[in-house]
């Protein structure tokens, strides 16, 4: 197929003798959830585009056990860890990076206890360097005049204080950035973390996802942007539930930038 | 016989002093019974976060109105309370407004005071208007009914009546020396008190004096009251908020910590030389309780955080599955706490020092299995939470008792840690199917 995207192991480069600039750590959403392995090949055409030499482990990857972890069940968590710690050290990795915020905080936050220590980005701030270091340049021309408002994922915000990276790839695009009233530290939750993507809401007068894509409609935004898969299906469906699809998309940043990169 | 009033006086300040450093050692045993934690690293930026956050009050202020009105009463209360030494010293020693000889200073000083006092007394009343005419909603909430709300008002009452009795006290004192009463020096300004003068000026000097003292002997008593008063209030945060920004999480929120009773038990799973099928040693100490199901189980910083908590509900107000109407409020996460330490500490006062099982616990008896699950661990109630408790962890803490020891999880929950357990990935894919998105158009 012509379209295929080139997507290497660690298992042929390291064959090959080879060590990759950065692990792109696909995260299980990334590799299974149709939406977000859309977010998935858009990351991965730029990575490719700006020439940046990566590797994913593929199905030597495995859950990092996040949703374990917050769930109560330490011991498959750490299980999980030490699998994963004992692969990404056998290939001697570096650097990571990753498109998912709940990926992101335990590879960076919870590894290095266990053995695992490695400089972890997230795809928004890794997308940011490459802008800035002139490896990506971005044409905003689509976007002009448009509105797009950015949802913090817990896991990026305020969990780990990364705010001004995606905001940051949005202004590139001429777009007009918008913010809802609760943005940033005091950004509400999509309704996903804590494991609870995985289960059936407890009895409320709400969901949570429907509650923070109402906030997202009052700014009015063409593009609802989102930098995590979770945060993506949760607001895709806030949106539908709200008969807005027509007219309000809900994208990842790596999608925004790999469109206005026309790729 | 002239020497009665300063017995009494010295009587009661001790009585209020040795009475509350009681309720402190209490409330240092009770704290104590959380389980060990190192705190002592990162001293410099600790201190920096109490200085900040305590001190500086930066967090009041992420809501303006509240914020500013909460830093008129707390720099009331800090500033007024310069006054209360002078009070000290003259009750002791039969003196009358010791520090006057400060001259224009003291006449700076007390008039000051009154105009914070007048600023207080705004204050107060605008949140006791915020809490009983214009209901926020977060002052509504299900665990804010009964106690709760008492204790919130008869603390703004309380705050209300020291200010008028300071006022007055102020008052009566000005009439007094402009009617060149003994003992009344002629010091100090009055720019807020002035006003109520015209009051007495009908009155015989002896019912001014009567007044005076009245107010003096009312200010310095109900300030001793209301010091004994905090221990069985949720007004402690005015002295725990600077211990608990001190000793609060530095890591960043996210990193939820690793436990290490596990990590062991991993690594021995994990380690292909272990004898799997070698008999238990049977000197093995009991293995360590996974997560927390009562108070002891929590660590003492988190006990901390419960005795701090002032019920502000900001955490709740600001949690995602609270304003969707779930059960969840990260507040009564922490009230309860608190509540069910002082039923144990009770138990161990009545039980000579031992605490004895009273067939109940934190979990199921006070926080419930749904409000747990509730949770979307987004740490909005950390971050909202202006003197740094986190009640995420304890949430966190419960639900690792409930899975790791009572097997006890929902059942959408154990279908996906099944899956991540055989298949690496919270969904029934296969792992051996990871990268074919790399393969599809």
């Amino acid at each position: 197929m012509e379209n295929e995207l080139k997507v290497p192991t660690m298992a042929e480069l390291f064959a090959a003798g080879q060590q990759p600039e950065v692990l792109f750590w696909v995260g299980c959403a990334g590799s299974f959830d149709d939406r977000a392995k859309k977010i998935t090949k858009a990351f991965v055409k730029i990575l490719s585009k700006a020439n940046v030499s990566f590797a994913v482990l593929g199905t030597e990857e495995s859950c990092t056990g996040d949703p374990a972890k917050r769930a109560g069940n330490e011991f498959l968590f750490q299980m999980q860890a030490v699998t994963n710690i004992e692969v990404l050290n056998a290939y001697e990795i570096k650097k990571v990076v990753t498109a998912c915020p709940h990926c992101f905080n335990t590879l960076k936050n919870e590894y290095p206890g266990l053995g695992g220590n490695y400089e972890v980005v997230h795809h928004t701030q890794f997308l940011k360097q490459l802008l800035e270091e002139g490896r990506i340049s971005v044409e905003g021309g689509q976007f002009k005049g448009k509105k797009i408002t950015f949802h913090d994922p817990c896991y990026l915000g305020r969990a780990n204080n990364v705010y001004e990276a995606p905001r940051d790839l949005i202004r590139k695009l001429d777009a007009e950035l918008v913010e809802m009233k609760n943005c940033k530290k005091r950004g509400l939750c999509c309704g996903a973390g804590g494991a609870q993507m995985f289960k059936e809401p407890e009895k409320g007068n709400k969901d949570i996802n429907i509650e923070r894509t109402e906030q997202a409609l009052e700014t009015q935004p063409d593009i609802i942007a989102a930098g995590c898969p979770f945060c993506n299906t949760m607001l895709t469906d806030g949106v539908k539930n709200k008969e807005k699809e027509s007219s309000v998309a809900v994208m990842d940043i790596a999608e925004l930038i790999a469109m206005a990169e026309d790729l | 016989m002239d020497y009665i009033p300063n017995i009494i006086f010295a009587i009661i300040l001790f009585a209020g002093i040795g009475f509350f450093a009681r309720n402190v050692k209490k409330l240092s045993r009770n704290i104590k019974l959380g389980k060990e934690v190192d705190t002592s690293d990162n001293k410099s930026q600790r201190w920096n976060n109490m200085f900040r956050i305590a001190l500086g009050q930066t967090k009041m202020v992420v809501r303006p109105i509240p914020g500013i009105l909460h830093i008129i009463v707390y720099l009331g209360f800090i500033i007024i309370n310069i006054e209360v030494l002078e009070i000290i010293i003259d009750g002791l020693f039969g003196t009358h407004r010791i520090f006057s000889f400060f001259g224009g200073f003291y006449s700076f000083l007390i008039g000051s005071f009154e105009i914070l006092a007048l600023l207080v007394i705004v204050a107060v009343v605008i949140f006791w208007i915020r809490r009983n005419v214009i209901k926020l909603r977060r002052f509504l909430n299900p665990e804010m009914s009964g106690w709760p709300k008492k204790d919130g008002n008869l603390i703004l009452y309380i705050e209300l009546v020291l200010m008028v009795l300071f006022l007055t006290m102020n008052a009566s004192d000005y009439q007094l020396q402009q009617m060149d009463a003994a003992h009344y020096t002629k010091a100090g300004a009055f720019p807020i008190s002035q006003f109520i003068v015209p009051l007495f000026q009908e009155m015989s000097m002896s019912a001014i004096i009567m007044i005076e003292r009245s107010a003096w002997w009312l200010h310095i008593v109900g300030i001793l009251l209301f010091l004994n008063y905090l221990y069985y209030s949720k007004h402690l945060h005015i002295l725990l908020a600077f211990p608990n920004t001190y000793f609060g999480k530095l890591k960043p929120k996210g990193q939820f910590e690793n436990l290490e009773a596990v990590t062991k038990e991993v690594r021995l799973m994990m380690d292909p030389g272990a004898d799997s099928f070698a008999a238990p040693d049977e000197n093995a100490p009991i293995p360590e309780k996974f997560g927390a199901s009562d108070v002891m189980d929590l660590k003492w910083v988190q006990l901390l955080n419960a005795y701090t908590c002032t019920e502000c509900g900001r955490c709740t107000s600001e949690c995602p599955a609270s304003q969707t109407g779930k059960k969840l409020s990260p507040r009564k996460i922490m009230m309860d706490t608190r509540d069910r330490l002082e039923e144990v500490g009770k138990n161990i006062d009545i039980n000579k020092g031992e605490f004895v099982p009273d067939g109940k616990q934190l979990l199921g008896d006070y926080i419930s299995h749904e409000e747990l699950w509730a949770c979307t661990s987004c740490n909005a109630c950390v971050e909202a939470c202006p003197v740094s408790i986190d009640p995420l962890s304890i949430i966190m803490d419960m639900r690792q008792y409930l899975v790791m020891e009572q097997s006890a999880a929902p059942s959408d929950l154990n279908n996906m840690m099944g899956n991540i357990e055989n298949n690496g990935a919270p969904w029934p894919f296969n792992q051996m199917d990871r990268l074919n998105w790399s393969k599809e158009s």
